[in-house]
């Protein structure tokens, strides 16, 4: 019996088969693997971090979305949330941190500061994090509560489970075959 | 002891190279010669017993000669007297750092000198403290733009142009309508 599985991305159980086999796409467990656990790297470079913190502990607990894992280390986190003001003067160490971590890897700009440079239209800010590397999801507010960023991640999680995280690497080597 | 007769004193010992002396709710200040602020603030430190230096700032009197002028602000810690101490300071000239009097001067004059550009002769470490090492300009300048000049030192540092249309932050005092004071954008050559 075909499942209807193979016509979302989400994996499903067959009910006939409930517990031994799971129908599903490469791409789409990929993304489902990647998805449930974002290791976010917290960039707090100001206010913002506090709201960041907050969104980690107890009460509104993101370990609920398995994004738990905080790794102070750029090498062991996908995420980089860049919660706060980006001076010039820090600007290249975001950088820097954002090219040590492995790919895939993906950026929240959190805030009015990181997404835009915020209140802050001075000579010492950068105007928005994207000027120097790719975000894929802008929080705004000023700080945003934690559930702004939580609703952000999840936002985040929405645009992973539409990757092709194998399809791009097939089609890259197909057509390189198909030079060559 | 109070600061007024701090400033009596100050008088009678340095004379003429006191310029101007102003009491203002009980806020003594002294303006010197720029050659004797290193000596009248040592005499304040050591003969009236002003331990401790609060802030060191400086202020751009754009389009006056000379255009500079830095205040030191001191204290003493037992009996809470409080002295300012100021000097006109031309551009290019080098003021005497008062480090060897209170090391708590140290940072910020390096911020007077990374924000103005007021050097400081003997400091035993005069480097930028807010922005990077070889950034070419003087932010608080009052002919700085507020939204920043390009510059660029490949690897280590960058700096743009920030956006001030719209904003809030180009407000200008004194104006005599809201279309004079607040502009769109205010552009500085």
């Amino acid at each position: 019996m075909a499942s209807s599985s193979l016509n979302t991305v989400h994996t499903a159980y067959d009910s006939k088969v409930e517990g031994n086999m799971i129908l599903t796409r490469v791409d789409a467990a990929i993304n489902w693997m990647r998805k449930n656990s974002l290791w976010p790297m917290p960039m707090g470079l100001a206010c913002c971090a506090i709201e960041l913190m907050a969104t980690a502990s107890s009460r509104f607990d993101i370990s609920r979305f398995g994004m738990e894992v905080m790794r102070f280390s750029p090498r062991q986190a996908d995420v980089l949330i860049v919660s706060g003001t980006v001076t010039y003067k820090m600007a290249l160490a975001v950088k820097r941190i954002w090219d040590q971590m492995p790919e895939p890897k993906w950026c929240v700009a959190m805030g009015a500061c990181a997404s835009s440079g915020g209140m802050y239209r001075s000579y010492a800010v950068l105007q928005g994090i994207d000027r120097l590397i790719p975000v894929d999801v802008y929080i705004s507010g000023c700080p945003p509560r934690p559930e702004a960023l939580i609703e952000g991640l999840l936002a985040l999680q929405k645009k992973i489970e539409g990757e092709e995280s194998t399809m791009a690497q097939k089609k890259a080597y197909f057509e390189g075959k198909a030079k060559a | 002891m109070s600061s007024a007769t701090d400033v009596t004193r100050l008088r009678e010992a340095f004379g003429g190279k006191i310029l101007e002396t102003v009491e203002f709710r009980g806020e003594q200040t002294v303006r010197v010669e720029l050659g004797s602020l290193h000596d009248v603030l040592a005499q304040c430190r050591n003969d009236h017993g002003y331990a401790m230096v609060l802030d060191v700032a400086s202020v751009d009197h754009f389009g006056e000669e000379p255009r500079f002028e830095i205040v030191y602000e001191i204290a003493s810690v037992d009996d809470a007297k409080r002295l300012r101490v100021k000097a006109k300071v031309a551009e290019g000239e080098a003021v005497a750092s008062a480090t060897d009097l209170w090391a708590g001067a140290d940072w910020h004059e390096r911020e007077v000198w990374d924000m103005m550009g007021i050097a400081f002769a003997n400091h035993p470490n005069l480097k930028r403290i807010l922005m990077w090492e070889g950034y070419p300009f003087f932010p608080l300048r009052k002919d700085f733009p507020l939204a920043g000049r390009p510059s660029e030192m490949p690897d280590v540092a960058f700096s743009g142009v920030a956006p001030l249309e719209g904003g809030p932050f180009v407000t200008c005092a004194g104006g005599e309508n809201t279309v004079v004071r607040e502009p769109r954008a205010r552009v500085v050559e």
